[in-house]
């Protein structure tokens, strides 16, 4: 039974915690709060008096249950084994069954199915974003504040939507000479709307390693946003709707740039399909061919290294939780920078903890958000480095308002642009070389 | 339910902020780590942020005769922090600043709220070091392991909590703050209220600075394992290496039971058929440490030990560790539910204790898993059990009376490290005698009359 489906489904991993309160030592909510209501513990609590009778789904419990940032550390730190994700993803499906979903993220979920008119919006937003956010010189990223507070503060710095969406800039299927291997790549949103320079370095680094890459245009948002919040129906409709997209076009496999998207391809689409069997068939088979791109790169066609070029660079490695602690990926974005020529990785304190952005949580409650993020802004400050690289889009939006606000000069650039730096750079001294000119 | 005044005034003192009244938070400072436990709901929980607020809450509850349930992380295994009476859980973590490291008086100043770790993490880059070293040391308050007066895996070398304590500002139930102890070694002035507070878990007054002693931070350690086919030779092993005037800083023994689940669960290469593991750690300067680790060596081949691993580096020395460190993991996930006790007897007696616990385990059919700190005679049998399951709790309450009167009867102690809290407190007579208990009571009802702090810990009001 699925966390998506029934209460009943976690009772095994509630009588597994032993109350012991080692997830307060990782916690990154409860370091800031204190308060037992904001570790793994005081909310296994919650969920087992819930079950008992003794409270009831009331919004204050709902907004109880927001109070997470699905960081995984409580999971590495229990003696005992607790699966905590589970539990906070039960329980918030559940404040959905009974509570219905916040009225904000009903229109955001609802917006998110609706692909062409979602897009609509977002191209619209793109012309008209500076009404709202103010453009803030920078040499790399395309960053703004908010004007005015909506409620979320006027601090938090934000990415300028693209003027073209990384979708409508490829063909549909990106073709090279003799491909040794056909990929499918599923962008997620925020790459397909903000980061567009994240996408354009996946199939740079693709082609330049012989595979033909698909786009399949019938992709949409990964769900996440609405599983994690409890939306089953909204996340089931987005599962299903990639599902066909990708079916149609075909693929020998699948790679995502982003934790969410790699999390809902290889774990979270099977779990909400489970009682549809064709689509859960479906969902088994790509979960089985679905790679983060560091994974893939290392693991399932190891990527070309002559070539590579050098990239004067030095660089800090941010851990993104999904990715490590929910993929078990950390030593692979390291050896793909290891492995490129100038750059030199000089690692922070606590690689592995969370920034504190979590999709929705930094909207639900910013202050807390960038509390975790002072932290990992500290962190990065004390490595000395100029770039901090990660594997995933959320955690660069995070990491690059923390790092801005703090006044710090830090680019933050997903791992495979730098991969993709370096392929450029290699081109680039091969050229010099063939007209003769040394390259210094 | 609390009068709406009482709110009011508490609100006045603390601010809105620091005061929580909903019952979706009321209900996450019901419980702590204590396993079988009935929760209860305070009416309130409130956060101060200085000591004069820790006395203005206390005065206010004194006024309106309200229980005071002082409350750290909520990591003790003794129901000490439950409130069983409802009333002001009073949360002690927003006080957690390190005050002062003073290097020539080999001190450190720290409010109760301070992590352990936190503290050790500060006073390491010194070269120095606070042993207390409770399983909890990462997550657990030193207002709370001074109130425990916690243990861990250093006490044969280097003590334990009540060793470290040298002065208290403590806030009296009528809310008046005092100060005993201080930074000197000598303080011969009154009665030791600094001893007597230390381990009354929060039931006199309320801890709300602390004066810890610091050591220099050994230079270096290693690590020994042993193997024993047979638990008396293992017993003689530990009595050997104190009698041959080598105290290592930690001594461990894991039972077979325990070696078994752990194998299972890290695979570290320990025999399975093995009747008893020992680990040895020795500390101190260099030319000390490799002289005492060979010594041990020998004295454990000569004591009939199969098998003696001595870790050549730090990465060997985890290994070793590893066994140990997943001990109580790997039990937890077996059942359900876990019992942890922590019965203490002299070191001597530790084979008795541990056949004793073996047959206990037989005859109520329990899976009962031993380990625990060798070298001071602190045993944790812990008891592998299912709370749903009522025949088979009925049993381990049953065991657990006979593993006390297993440890008191061979000259020990209820508890070595945990505490009395509720989960113990009816066993007292059985150490104290009723005269012993009354005079507990008379303690506490000097200091505390009304029963206000902590009430229903320890001493029952009659």
């Amino acid at each position: 039974m699925s966390v998506y489906n029934s209460l009943d489904s976690i009772t095994d991993e509630l009588h597994k915690c032993m109350k012991c309160g080692n997830c307060m030592a990782v916690c990154p909510i409860y370091k800031e709060t204190r308060q037992e209501v904001g570790v793994a513990r005081g909310k296994i609590s919650l969920v087992e008096y819930l079950l008992a009778g003794e409270l009831d789904m009331t919004e204050g419990l709902a907004d109880r249950f927001s109070l997470c940032t699905t960081c995984m550390a409580c999971n590495t730190n229990c003696p005992c084994g607790v699966r905590f994700d589970k539990i906070i993803l039960a329980a918030r499906a559940e404040a959905v069954r009974k509570k219905g979903l916040h009225s904000v993220k009903k229109i955001a979920f609802t917006a998110l199915k609706m692909q062409r008119l979602f897009d609509l919006g977002m191209k619209t937003g793109s012309i008209f974003q500076g009404v709202a956010l103010k453009h803030l010189p920078h040499k790399s990223d395309r960053i703004a504040r908010m004007r005015f507070d909506v409620g979320i503060g006027t601090e938090k710095v934000f990415p300028m939507l693209a003027k073209k969406t990384l979708r409508s800039e490829f063909p549909e299927v990106i073709r090279v000479n003799n491909p040794k291997m056909r990929v499918a790549f599923f962008t997620g949103c925020m790459i397909n709307y903000f980061y567009t320079d994240i996408g354009k370095a996946v199939v740079e680094v693709l082609n330049e390693n012989d595979i033909e890459v698909v786009i399949p245009r019938g992709q949409g948002c990964c769900g996440i946003p609405a599983s994690v919040n409890g939306d089953v129906v909204s996340a089931r409709a987005l599962a299903k709707r990639n599902l066909r997209a990708f079916e149609k076009l075909g693929a020998d496999a699948l790679v995502v740039a982003c934790s969410s998207g790699g999390t809902a391809w290889k774990h979270v689409f099977t779990e909400l399909l489970e009682n549809d069997p064709e689509f859960k068939a479906l969902a088994d088979k790509w979960a089985a061919k679905s790679y983060d791109i560091s994974e893939f790169l290392i693991h399932k066609v190891p990527f070309k290294k002559e070539g590579l070029g050098r990239v004067q660079r030095k660089v800090t490695y941010h851990d993104p939780c999904h990715l490590n602690r929910g993929q078990g990926i950390s030593r692979e974005p390291r050896e793909i920078l290891n492995s490129i020529p100038g750059v030199e990785v000089i690692e922070m304190k606590e690689p592995g903890r969370c920034c504190g952005m979590a999709g929705s949580f930094s909207i639900v409650h910013p202050d807390l958000s960038v509390q975790i993020s002072d932290h990992k802004t500290a962190d990065i400050a004390l490595t000395h480095t100029d770039t901090v690289a990660t594997g995933c889009p959320a955690c660069r939006l995070q990491l690059k308002s923390g790092v801005e606000n703090a006044g710090i000069e830090e680019e933050v650039v997903h791992t495979i642009q730098i991969l993709a730096e370096s392929y450029r750079a290699g081109k680039k001294a091969n050229t010099l070389k063939k007209g003769g000119i040394t390259p210094n | 339910m609390l009068a709406r005044e009482v709110l009011q005034e508490l609100v006045q003192v603390l601010g809105a902020e620091n005061v929580l009244t909903e019952q979706e938070d009321l209900l996450t400072y019901a419980y702590d780590a204590t396993a079988a436990m009935k929760h209860h709901k305070p009416d309130v929980v409130v956060s101060p942020l200085s000591t004069e607020q820790v006395s203005e809450v206390v005065k206010i509850a004194g006024r309106y005769q309200i229980p005071i349930y002082p409350r750290g992380s909520g990591t003790n295994l003794s129901g000490g922090t439950i409130p069983t009476q409802g009333g002001i859980v009073l949360s002690m973590l927003n006080l957690n600043k390190i005050i002062e490291v003073d290097q020539d008086n080999l001190t450190a100043t720290v409010q109760p709220g301070v992590i352990i770790q936190a503290l050790n993490d500060q006073v390491t880059k010194l070269g120095l070091l606070y042993p207390p070293d409770p399983g909890t040391v990462t997550t657990a308050t030193m207002g709370g392991s001074v109130s425990e007066c916690s243990g861990g895996l250093r006490g044969l070398k280097y003590g334990v909590t009540k060793h470290y304590i040298m002065g208290l500002q403590l806030v009296l139930a009528n809310g008046e703050v005092i100060r005993w102890g201080g930074k000197t070694v000598k303080n011969v002035t009154g009665y030791d209220l600094v001893a007597l507070f230390t381990g009354a878990e929060g039931t006199l007054g309320i801890i709300t600075e602390i004066i810890v002693k610091l050591i220099p931070a050994p230079e270096t350690r290693k690590s020994i394992l042993a193997v024993f086919d047979n638990l008396d030779k293992a017993g003689n092993a530990i009595a050997s290496i104190i009698r041959n005037k080598i105290i290592p800083a930690t001594l461990e023994i894991m039972d077979n039971a325990t070696i078994q689940t752990v194998e299972h669960f890290v695979h570290a290469g320990l025999p399975m058929d093995a009747e008893a593991v020992l680990l040895v750690e020795v500390d101190g300067y260099k030319e000390v440490v490799e002289r005492e680790a060979v010594l041990v060596e020998q004295i454990l081949q000569a004591e009939g030990s199969v098998e003696v691993k001595i870790a050549k580096n730090d990465q060997e020395r985890d290994l070793l560790w590893l066994a140990r460190r997943s001990a109580l993991p790997a039990l937890a996930q077996k059942r359900p539910t876990t019992v942890l006790e922590d019965a203490t007897v002299p070191r001597s007696k530790i084979p008795d204790m541990l056949k004793a616990i073996r047959k206990i385990a037989e005859k109520h059919r329990l899976l009962i898993a031993t380990f625990g700190h060798a070298g001071d005679g602190n045993l944790h049998p812990t008891i592998l059990t299912d709370q749903r399951d009522e025949d088979e709790m009925k049993r381990v309450h049953l065991a657990v009376d006979e593993i006390f009167q297993a440890a008191i009867s061979l000259g020990g102690t209820l508890s070595g490290e945990h505490g009395i809290g509720i989960a113990k407190m009816k066993y007292l007579d059985w150490e104290f005698g009723e005269a012993g208990v009354a005079a507990l009571r008379q303690i506490k009802e000097a200091l505390d009359p009304n029963y206000l702090l902590n009430p229903g810990k320890i001493v029952r009001r009659d």
